[in-house]
């Protein structure tokens, strides 16, 4: 076949536009993730990256490992249902090193929290007016946290 | 070896595709936790919720959420008698610390805890530009914060306001229902805090889930439902005037 000769400037283009593809190509597998596209169209191993962060709550399963004790008086009890860490707060740091003081919950703030008399709260939940019902004693005075029905432990 | 033009042409394109293979790499193994067994949602049952804040303290624990900023929160609602379109709504710092007690004994009073609705077809995920949010095989809505450009468009996006932008990072953030935890067989930490079980994490997949009991014998709703956006947190006895 015959070329013409003023076609080879279409042949330069041609060449200019494979090596344009090419770079592209070659640019864009560096810059795009190697896990995107692996599930669908995000990264996939960000879900590992995510899954990866630390726990703060170590969990009532972990925690009643040690504290079987704590276990047994609470779970025949009004806080049977309680979590441990709903009242000690995050305590993995103390579960992994048990030389990590877990702290004391303050109950003059904790109790209130959940038992202050309120027409907002559901109607068959236990409220007190805390001040008319202690006279500004500590709850535990009376009632044992973990099992707070005062024939459970505490005196009256 | 002599490289010729001819030679070359055919060499490049072969070593591109080699060179991507490399990059491509192999997908990584979670060896004790399979995506595709788990399809996660959330059950809050309203009446059971006494509204103490454990679980927005527990998240902003759990997660380092900045304050003045909830991934999860809960709302004070009161409504007056019938007037179920304008019920007065109150959230001080997410319900953070508990709310104030009442004794105004007119109307109803209840606490809605809201978090991010993981839903299966999120608008939030549908508008994010580069990719940087999605829904996991196992029906979690993450975001991917190394590569949000923090437009932003994911938070105008969700009609639960469960989005916002992280005042120092300055990307999206949310609720991640806890995917650090529940990946590991741990439960969330608003789950794991909440006193009464108001919220209940939940496993649509697993057929031994009681959620599946819960869902056959009580009424509930997801919030919004006219926007058809799969939301997969249901409400035990939720009312009519929460929007």
């Amino acid at each position: 076949m015959r070329i013409p000769k003023d076609a080879r400037h279409l042949f330069r283009l041609a060449g200019l536009f494979a090596v344009g593809t090419l770079s592209f190509l070659v640019i864009r597998s560096f810059i795009v993730p190697r896990s995107f596209g692996q599930y669908g169209h995000y990264r996939g191993a960000s879900i590992a990256e995510i899954a990866a962060h630390p726990v703060h709550f170590a969990g009532h399963q972990t925690c009643e490992t040690c504290h079987a004790d704590v276990a047994q008086t609470k779970s025949s009890g009004k806080h049977a249902q309680v979590n441990c860490e709903a009242c000690h707060g995050p305590q993995a740091k103390h579960a992994d090193d048990p030389s990590i003081d877990p702290g004391k919950p303050d109950t003059a703030v904790l109790c209130v929290r959940c038992h202050a008399a309120s027409a907002a709260r559901p109607k068959g939940f236990p409220q007190v007016d805390a001040d008319a019902h202690s006279n500004g004693l500590p709850c535990q005075t009376c009632h044992q946290p973990h099992n707070p029905a005062i024939a459970a432990g505490g005196s009256k | 070896m002599n490289i010729t033009r001819r030679r070359l042409l055919v060499l490049l394109p072969a070593a591109a595709v080699a060179w991507e293979s490399i990059l491509a790499g192999t997908p990584e193994a979670s060896p004790n936790y399979a995506m595709t067994e788990h399809w996660w949602s959330m059950l809050i049952d309203i009446p059971k919720c006494i509204g103490c804040g454990n679980c927005v303290r527990a998240c902003q624990a759990e997660n380092d959420v900045p304050d003045g900023f909830f991934r999860t929160w809960v709302e004070r609602y009161h409504v007056d008698d019938w007037n179920l379109a304008n019920p007065h709504v109150i959230s001080p710092d997410g319900g953070k610390e508990g709310f104030s007690s009442t004794q105004d004994d007119s109307g109803k009073y209840f606490f809605v805890p809201k978090l991010c609705n993981h839903c299966a077809d999120s608008p939030c995920t549908q508008v994010c530009p580069v990719g940087a949010t999605f829904i996991t095989p196992d029906g979690v809505v993450l975001v991917d914060q190394k590569y949000c450009l923090g437009c932003a468009y994911c938070v105008q996006a969700c009609p639960y306001g469960c989005r916002y932008i992280h005042p120092t990072k300055k990307v999206a953030d949310k609720c991640t229902l806890c995917y650090h935890r529940i990946t590991k067989g741990l439960t969330t930490a608003c789950c794991e805090a909440c006193p009464t079980g108001a919220r209940q994490l939940a496993d649509l997949k697993n057929p031994n889930d009681p959620i599946h009991a819960f869902l056959k014998t009580h009424s509930v709703q997801v919030l919004k439902p006219q926007m058809a956006t799969g939301a997969k947190v249901f409400y035990n006895a939720l009312d009519g005037s929460v929007r």
